[in-house]
């Protein structure tokens, strides 16, 4: 799988690779002051991105610290993850068979986490050009986290996004109607949990487009022609 | 000009002021008002409701999802190719712009590059797929201004670059044409010649656009001081794009990030506006026309050969990992977060688009304005409903 990196390239690719990011590391720190114990994990990829966790009850403290001390004023985007492998896996089953066994265990992402849902969001600080993105537990058993409405206006929408597909709570947010569904759907379409009947009923067979092509031996060693 | 804004403004007060000593006599209650579903400024099925003051807005609410496809539920049972077929339908008139973050955020996971020659006709593509794009705005922002002529010059000039993607990639409208580790095909014969042409014919028509329109005083005196987002406002809902250039933000993500692209080969300048109205929008919008005419034109003379594919395995697995790439699209700010867990297919793509947070500002540009500058702002902001709801 390794490709051979153009000339143009392979300068870029160099300073990249450097260890350390002085920058990044530093929100890191400057949020941990800020946080206390509030920051839970954090990882740093350097020269390209930064993870950061927090905990449910220091989200908005995140948000504002993230707004107010790193800088990052412009607000991209809010999400929820349901880290749960689907029971339905990719929809790729034989209706007519038994569904196969599949490993339940749940594994969080970057920055780590321990429960089902984990909220996310990206922020960036558009004077010094860089995002963080930053990512909060949510208890599994009260699914409820801080609006940041407060913080960052632009959350409204997202943060109805969230209620509507995910089935999360947001704690000061008075409006959490539904945006792309009727008030009295029930269930919650983005969890990993809902299946995706279309799918169950008649599997894609796209699966056929990856099977080995006729003349291919090993999948992994073999190369596509240009 | 200003005299005819001030004119207008004074008629307006004084025409409000003969109002309330009606409302007073007669107790007028206020008035609510759809403006959609179908309706000619709203690039699809948005419906947006103002509550209405005589002529004045006091509260307006967008209401989205008439056009809801949930794509981002969709991805989590396809492969990893099968996913561009989707994102293609995203920002319908700029489709290729779609495909490329997505790419991005596979190869960052599996840590390949795209060759050289495949980052440069990415670059070329991606910049068509603007012209095409905001070409149309141009052109739409005139009919809704209620001059007729600007949209056939638009959809004259936008067909000449539809003709350039389709002999290219094979689609008008959805390429498809990103693939990982590179492109589907090389360039066809001659084309680059006609390319050339093109851009020739579309610097022209931006010429066009600027005498028509921008120059013209009633246009001017639609959206001069009309719809004003001052800057923090603009950051903290997160507007991207022209839309927040305009109300004087350096930042665009073509320069401002370094990405396996041709943006930062060439010579180009990112057009900014201190006056955040309605006409600040538009006007840079032209301006990043023009740009990207230029940047194809240089990207054309340095296009190096080589092969357009890097060697990627036949069966696509993405490594475990998450990653965030965005792009500034046509509209704005269009990015992927990627999680995969090693799988044929992505675990969860959260896909944020430009037109979601362009428009959640509605409700709070809206406040206050009159009805007429409704649609100029809503015009102004430019949103493609398969791009909010996604």
């Amino acid at each position: 799988m390794v490709v051979p990196l153009s000339d143009t390239g392979s300068t870029e690719t160099e300073t990249l690779a450097l260890p350390g990011d002085g920058l990044r590391e530093g929100i890191v720190q400057r949020l941990r002051d800020a946080l206390g114990a509030g920051v839970v994990d954090s990882l740093v990829k350097p020269g390209e991105d930064v993870w950061i966790r927090v905990t449910a009850e220091a989200w908005r403290a995140a948000g504002m610290a993230l707004r107010d001390i790193i800088g990052c004023e412009y607000f991209c985007f809010l999400s929820v993850i349901d880290w749960m492998p689907s029971p339905y896996g990719r929809g790729e089953d034989d209706p007519t068979q038994p569904p196969p066994e599949r490993d339940p265990t749940i594994r969080q992402g970057y920055a780590g986490g321990e429960t089902r849902m984990q909220i996310f969001a990206r922020v960036t600080n558009v004077k010094e050009h860089f995002g963080v993105t930053i990512k909060a537990d949510i208890p599994d058993d009260h699914p409820v986290v801080d609006s940041w409405i407060s913080v960052y206006a632009g959350a409204n929408w997202h943060e109805r996004e969230a209620h509507e597909m995910f089935g999360i709570g947001f704690a000061g947010h008075n409006d959490l109607r539904n945006m792309y569904l009727p008030m009295e759907f029930e269930g919650h379409p983005m969890r990993k949990d809902f299946p995706l009947l279309a799918r169950i009923v008649k599997p894609w067979p796209g699966i056929v487009d990856v099977e080995q092509l006729p003349g291919g031996d090993d999948d992994e060693e073999e190369e596509a022609t240009t | 000009m200003t005299d005819l804004a001030d004119r207008q403004k004074l008629s307006y007060i004084a025409a409000q002021a003969a109002d309330a000593r009606l409302n007073v006599e007669l107790e007028t209650e206020g008035m609510t008002l759809n403006i959609g579903p179908q309706h000619p400024a709203t690039h699809g099925t948005l419906r947006i409701i103002v509550r209405l003051d005589g002529e004045q807005v006091v509260w307006a609410e967008p209401s989205a999802g008439y056009m809801h496809r949930g794509y981002e539920k969709l991805t989590e049972v396809r492969t990893f190719p099968q996913v561009t077929t989707l994102i293609n339908r995203i920002d319908w008139l700029g489709s290729f712009a779609n495909e490329v973050p997505f790419i991005l955020a596979a190869e960052k996971l599996m840590d390949i590059e795209a060759p050289p020659r495949a980052q440069w006709i990415r670059t070329i593509l991606f910049e068509l797929s603007r012209i095409a794009n905001v070409g149309l705005f141009l052109g739409d922002l005139g009919v809704q201004l209620g001059a007729i002529t600007p949209v056939f010059f638009a959809f004259r000039d936008r067909e000449y670059v539809l003709n350039l993607i389709e002999a290219a990639t094979g689609g008008r409208f959805h390429p498809n044409f990103d693939r990982i580790g590179g492109l589907k095909d090389d360039l066809p014969a001659g084309w680059i010649t006609e390319t050339k042409q093109v851009m020739k014919k579309l610097r022209m028509f931006c010429d066009e656009m600027d005498d028509l329109l921008f120059g013209n005083e009633i246009f001017q005196s639609r959206l001069r001081g009309i719809g004003v987002i001052p800057a923090d406002v603009a950051k903290q809902y997160g507007l991207s794009g022209a839309n927040l250039r305009a109300s004087g933000v350096d930042w665009d993500l073509r320069r401002d990030q370094t990405l396996p692209m041709a943006w930062d080969k060439v010579d180009w300048k990112v057009w900014t506006h201190p006056d955040g109205d309605c006409f600040a929008r538009c006007w840079v919008r032209l301006q990043e026309t023009r740009e990207a005419t230029k940047i194809v034109d240089q990207l054309l003379d340095t296009l190096p050969s080589g092969p357009v594919m890097a060697k990627v395995p036949r069966i696509i697995k993405v490594p475990e990992g998450e990653a965030w790439v965005s792009t500034e699209n046509p509209l704005g700010e269009m990015g992927y977060y990627v999680v995969s867990k090693g799988d044929l297919g992505p675990f969860r793509v959260k896909i944020r688009s430009a037109s979601f947070n362009n428009i959640s500002i509605v409700p709070w540009v809206l406040r206050g304005v009159y009805v007429p500058d409704v649609i100029s702002i809503l015009a102004s902001l430019y949103f493609i409903l398969g791009d909010i709801d996604r």
